[in-house]
């Protein structure tokens, strides 16, 4: 039995005006969103500095997100929150939605997460596209995405939530489809879109019932009332945003596209498909706390979700050949963390937000490193072609080793501090998921580890003419921030920060007693010796024997279901895809032959409409008008008719 | 300027301009009619901006410029004209859009079957009409003008249309010429009601308004007009002249088509069905609203099977008038609000996606899907425009088209959690038929036959350029149409005796609860 008094105490969001520097919160968003006005539509005008712009533009966000956050910090703790309305978006009878922006201490790590890392990946793309003739028009991409995800996380209503939800997944669709002469590049980006409209659905519906339960959309109205809503409209309401949340996280069942949208360029596959875009479902759902705080049921369908796709997203990352194939896996498991953490409430929220950080550093970090050694193998992606790249790529390899260490949660790197909480909070909720988030960080270390020794340890397994070689500053200092990073954002949580930053929006957390009493030190060592066992299974599989360039046939079932992304394509073409078209074939029959055909079939069962029909047929249009007139003529006898009658 | 005569200066500038057009000798070329078309059409917006600037949306008065004339005594029949805010947007709707269709029609009346001055001379004449319908407040001036629209939309087709234009054209008359004469009974049964009355026999939807027609004449006489204007919405399962019809005529006549002639359909339903007859419509909306959902998806799924591309669009139209329809019978603010905005929307968006299809076709000569490809890279700004046009359809928040359906999702929602549940789905397969139909068209390796497609040239990018504009400002500030819409909205609510339903959690009694 929970207790009622304890649930009934969500925080609630604050609508304080801006001043001083926080109006300049607006400028966040508009400088890449003119950045990418002006890319986007000043055509090839913009190709020799384009990519110059459109990196100014997210630096500059940059700089301000840094001012605001200073501002912030600066603050009593009780008064940090701000709300800058810009206007009046629409109003329907008594609804009404605001163009507001809601400034406070989640929105302000999103911030620099989103800027930051952002600013990072824009300098990284000027290197990695700068032979790409559709570079300029690659950056204005960037930019929108930048200033939707910007929109998304700074909107103070769930419609303005919405508008950057979209938005975010226009820019997604327009990068993972960058390269749209290759069909499967195009492919992926239809099928990225589609799915999360699926998930639409639930952000659509679930808005909606929010505005039949509170009369606003508003978060400052919502959280103030939510407490007072029925079970049931929570619930609802809970059940909603996690279905959004799956489309956009790409968590269980509609993770399909992720792996896809790995088409896209590299840098795209870091920004949006690793750090900032797909943890949008976390955001949405630790920014709706004052809605999942009050409803245990919707708190365990995302525990369920998350604890799924974790493992899930584990599996499929051990068996893929692909390195950012590999890394999406991993993407979808560490989010799936997220996910899991953030179903577990008050006690989990800060913790996912904490991990979202850290992830969005080492993970980055990792695409980044992707890329730069693809950049280094004409492009290729297959690991099995790979191996001793860290001689060849000496800055590659370190800022690597950075992210894997921090990935693993090998103390002091970031994933430790981060990783651990969620696993300890989670055994301190129920031993069954606690298991399930160890299990999956044995399986991380696992896979992590292989994808390590087939790319830079071994024998070099490389195709006739490659060369790799490292890649040019622009690209190895971003690399080089990113590991610094993730090397040192478990700082972040020193003294317990970053729980007590974000403790006014998030609420307050009970402490919790794991099982059987134990104390975290042993927590974290079980942990750490889960992980040494990945590592050692790795090592005995792939770094002593030899790497085949061929993938194997002969493998067993587990590894092809794990190949096959555990039949999720499969599935979904079986039961949605075939059926779907296959219908909608019939109903073209059925909309010619029946529908149409009972139409005209009754405009010729009039036997003198019938001749007339092909007299008029044959083309003679004056008797068109004479039709017409005598339908006028027609009209005045009627009435005359009546009048007279 | 009270007393000036905006509606019938709108109404006649274009119809006047047609004559112009229809007396110059042969032997003054095409240029000039074009010119003169274009510059008509122009003056007339430039007049409806004027006026609608003049617009009182916080005027008391159900109709504003309201002219009133008596015409056919012995019916009750006026000359009466007058707008809400809904004919307004309408009114301005057409006047904006036909500017835009002349001018992206430029060539297209060259090799019809006759000259290219009675092509625009067509269009100007179905614009004065068309502005007559959304303004006319008199059943019978309106049953006129609904029924001559008919005429040069005949002859745009019949003359200047596809391979099978004639049996499109035909099609298109048979079928609205069936609907006309449904609603023409109920026309006649307004009148002999409307004499039984003390005031006797009148056609002013403002004292119409005023009868009690009683529960089973009501209803009769509601299902007349309704059906008259769920054939010319169009909505399933009367919608199959539409495609057939779109696929046959130019874009430009689609666009006016689609765009706006459709919208008497649903104009209609609230002027008329709402206006004259609330207990009908409270009657009947559990059945219309099944219609509309079933509209919805099956106009979306037809979509998706299409191969032909202004077949496509039409039948996103069908699914698209699912959701207006929707917004009017579920009978609340967001859904009548939603549904007003949608029908000024979706003019934009399916005029934009009419127009740049239509220059695709006009270069490929094809109007298949299955005979593009990679046109994205020989013609990247008709692509961009594509793909902008194609993401208002499917209603992309930023757009205008997001605002208007969202309004409509929560309005139904609120009316039925399961009606609610099965037009959301119209989301999704919007995705689908929009970005199948870019993919098989703009993306992929480039097909030999449109290796050397020309991409848009000034004239065709100044065509798009306003419309895409509007759509782009009016997603982020629907504000100028929304003013004016409410003011409706909360009249047809009030005719229709509804409330909106107060939320679960009510916010007034919470402050008291918190001072506690």
């Amino acid at each position: 039995m929970v207790n009622l008094e304890a649930l009934h105490d969500v925080p609630v969001v604050g609508s304080v005006p801006t001043d001083g520097a926080f109006s300049l919160l607006w400028l966040v968003i508009a400088l890449p969103a003119l950045g990418a006005a002006i890319l986007l539509l000043g055509g090839r005008r913009t190709d020799k500095w384009g990519h110059l712009l459109g990196t100014a533009m997210a630096v500059g966000s940059f700089v301000i997100s840094l001012i605001l956050f200073f501002t912030l910090l600066g603050k009593d703790a009780d008064d940090r929150q701000v709300t800058q309305h810009l206007w009046n978006w629409f109003t329907a009878g008594s609804y009404s939605v605001n163009f507001d922006l809601l400034y406070d201490q989640l929105s302000a790590v999103f911030l620099l997460l989103i800027t930051g890392v952002g600013s990072l990946i824009h300098v990284y793309s000027i290197g990695y596209m700068e032979h790409d003739e559709r570079r300029r028009r690659f950056f204005g991409y960037l930019n929108l995405f930048v200033a939707s995800m910007l929109v998304l996380v700074l909107a103070a209503d769930y419609v303005g939530v919405f508008l950057g939800w979209e938005g975010v997944g226009l820019a997604s669709y327009l990068l993972i489809g960058f390269w749209q002469q290759k069909p499967s590049a195009a492919a992926a980006a239809k099928k990225a879109f589609v799915i999360n409209r699926v998930g639409d659905i639930g952000l659509s519906l679930g808005t909606a019932l929010i505005f039949i339960t509170f009369g606003s959309t508003s978060f400052a109205v919502v959280s103030a009332a939510s407490s007072h809503a029925s079970d049931g409209a929570l619930t609802g309401i809970g059940l909603l945003l996690l279905l959004a949340a799956c489309g956009k996280s790409a968590q269980f069942p509609l993770q399909t596209w992720l792996l896809d949208a790995m088409e896209g360029p590299t840098p795209v596959s870091a920004l949006i498909h690793a750090a900032t875009m797909v943890t949008a479902g976390v955001y949405l759902i630790v920014r709706s706390n004052f809605i999942f705080s009050l409803t245990e049921d919707a708190r365990t369908a995302v525990i369920v979700i998350g604890t799924i796709t974790l493992l899930m997203g584990a599996i499929i990352g051990c068996a893929k050949d692909d390195i950012k194939k590999a890394l999406a896996g991993s993407t979808m498991s560490q989010i799936g963390y997220m996910v899991l953490a953030a179903g577990l409430g008050p006690a989990g929220y800060a913790f996912a937000i904490f991990h979202l950080l850290t992830h969005g550093f080492f993970k980055a970090n990792m695409f980044l490193g992707a890329g730069s050694v693809m950049h280094g193998m004409n492009d290729d992606v297959n690991m099995r072609h790979y191996g001793a790249l860290q001689k060849a790529m000496p800055i590659t390899f370190a800022t690597f080793a950075t992210g894997y260490l921090a990935i693993l949660g090998i103390p002091p790197f970031a994933g430790f501090w981060s990783k651990d909480k969620i696993i300890e909070t989670a055994f301190a909720d129920n031993t069954l998921v606690g298991l399930c988030a160890l299990i999956g960080a044995g399986v991380t270390a696992f896979y992590m580890t292989r994808l390590m020794l087939m790319t830079f340890v071994g024998t070099k397994r490389w195709e006739k003419d490659v060369h790799p070689h490292e890649s040019p500053k622009v690209m190895t200092y971003p690399l080089i921030a990113l590991a610094a990073l993730s090397a040192l954002g478990g700082l972040l949580t020193l003294g317990g920060w970053i729980g007590d930053w974000l403790e006014p929006v998030t609420g307050h957390a009970e402490h919790h007693e794991l099982p059987f009493g134990m104390a975290p030190i042993v927590m974290s060592l079980i942990i750490l010796l889960v992980v040494a066992a990945g590592v050692a299974v790795a090592w005995q599989l792939v770094g002593q024997r030899e790497v085949p360039r061929e993938a194997p046939e002969k493998v067993s079932i587990f590894t092809r279901a794990a190949r096959a992304d555990l039949y999720g394509d499969a599935f979904n073409d079986e039961v949605i895809i075939k059926p779907g078209a296959a219908g909608i074939r019939g109903l073209t029959v059925f909309d010619r032959v029946v529908v149409d055909g009972a139409a005209e079939g009754t405009a010729t069962a009039f036997a003198s409409m019938s001749a007339r029909f092909r007299l008029l047929q044959n083309g003679f249009v004056r008797s068109y008008a004479l039709a017409l007139l005598a339908g006028a003529a027609l009209v005045i006898f009627a009435l005359l008719a009546v009048n007279f009658g | 300027m009270n007393d000036f005569p905006w509606l019938s200066v709108m109404l006649f500038l274009p119809i006047v301009g047609a004559l112009v057009l229809v007396a110059l000798p042969a032997r003054v070329g095409s240029a000039l009619p074009k010119q003169l078309a274009l510059g008509t059409s122009l003056v007339t917006l430039v007049v409806g901006i004027v006026m609608a600037i003049r617009y009182d949306s916080d005027s008391s008065a159900q109709f504003q410029f309201t002219e009133q004339a008596e015409w056919i005594k012995s019916f009750g029949a006026h000359y009466a004209l007058g707008v809400d805010g809904v004919g307004l947007t309408l009114v301005i709707l057409t006047a904006i859009l036909a500017p835009v269709v002349i001018l992206a029609s430029w060539n297209d009346g060259d090799n019809g079957r006759w000259s290219a001055k009675a092509f625009f001379a067509w269009m100007l004449a179905l614009e004065g009409l068309a502005i007559g319908v959304f303004a006319a407040t008199d059943v019978f001036l309106f049953y006129v003008f609904f029924e001559a629209t008919l005429i040069p939309v005949y002859f745009l087709i019949g003359g200047y249309g596809g391979a099978n234009r004639a049996r499109a054209a035909v099609k298109f008359l048979l079928y609205s010429l069936a609907g006309g004469l449904i609603m023409l009974a109920s026309v006649i049964g307004l009148y002999v009601e409307s004499a039984k009355s003390d005031g006797g026999a009148t056609y002013l939807v403002t004292e119409l308004a005023k009868l009690d027609f009683g529960t089973d004449v009501g209803r009769w006489l509601f299902l007349g007009f309704f059906v008259a204007f769920a054939i010319k919405a169009p909505m399933f399962p009367v919608h199959t002249w539409l495609p057939d019809t779109t696929e046959n005529a130019t874009p430009g006549t689609s666009v006016l088509l689609v765009s706006v002639l459709d919208k008497i359909g649903t104009f209609g339903m609230l002027r008329f069905c709402l206006e004259l007859f609330p207990e009908a419509s409270r009657w009947a909306t559990p059945a219309i609203v099944v219609f509309a959902v079933i509209s919805i998806i099956y106009g979306a799924f037809m979509a998706i099977g299409s191969d032909n591309i202004p077949r496509l669009i039409a039948y996103t139209s069908v699914s698209h008038f699912g959701f207006i329809v929707l917004g009017i019978f579920v009978m609340n603010s967001q859904g009548l609000s939603g549904a007003n905005l949608y029908m000024f929307n979706h003019g934009l968006s399916t005029a934009a996606l009419f127009l740049v299809t239509g220059f695709l076709i006009s270069r490929r000569g094809s109007a298949l899907v299955s005979d593009y490809g990679g046109v994205e890279k020989v013609a990247p700004v008709l692509a961009g425009i594509f793909l902008v046009a194609g993401l208002s359809s499917l209603s992309l928040p930023g757009l205008s088209p997001f605002i208007s359906e969202f309004l409509v999702i929560v309005g139904t929602f609120s009316y039925s959690h399961v009606a609610g549940a099965f037009a959301v789905t119209g989301i999704v397969l919007a995705a689908i038929y929009i970005l199948f139909l870019y993919q098989r068209t703009m993306t992929g390796p480039t097909r030999d036959e449109v290796k050397d497609m020309k991409d848009l040239g000034t004239r065709e990018i100044a065509a798009l350029a306003p419309v895409l504009l509007l759509i782009v400002i009016l997603g982020f500030f629907p504000k100028p149409l929304l003013s004016v819409i409410n003011p409706a909205v909360d009249h047809t609510m009030e005719r229709v005796q509804k409330h909106d339903p107060a939320p679960d959690v009510d916010p007034s009694s919470l402050q008291e609860g918190a001072h506690e």
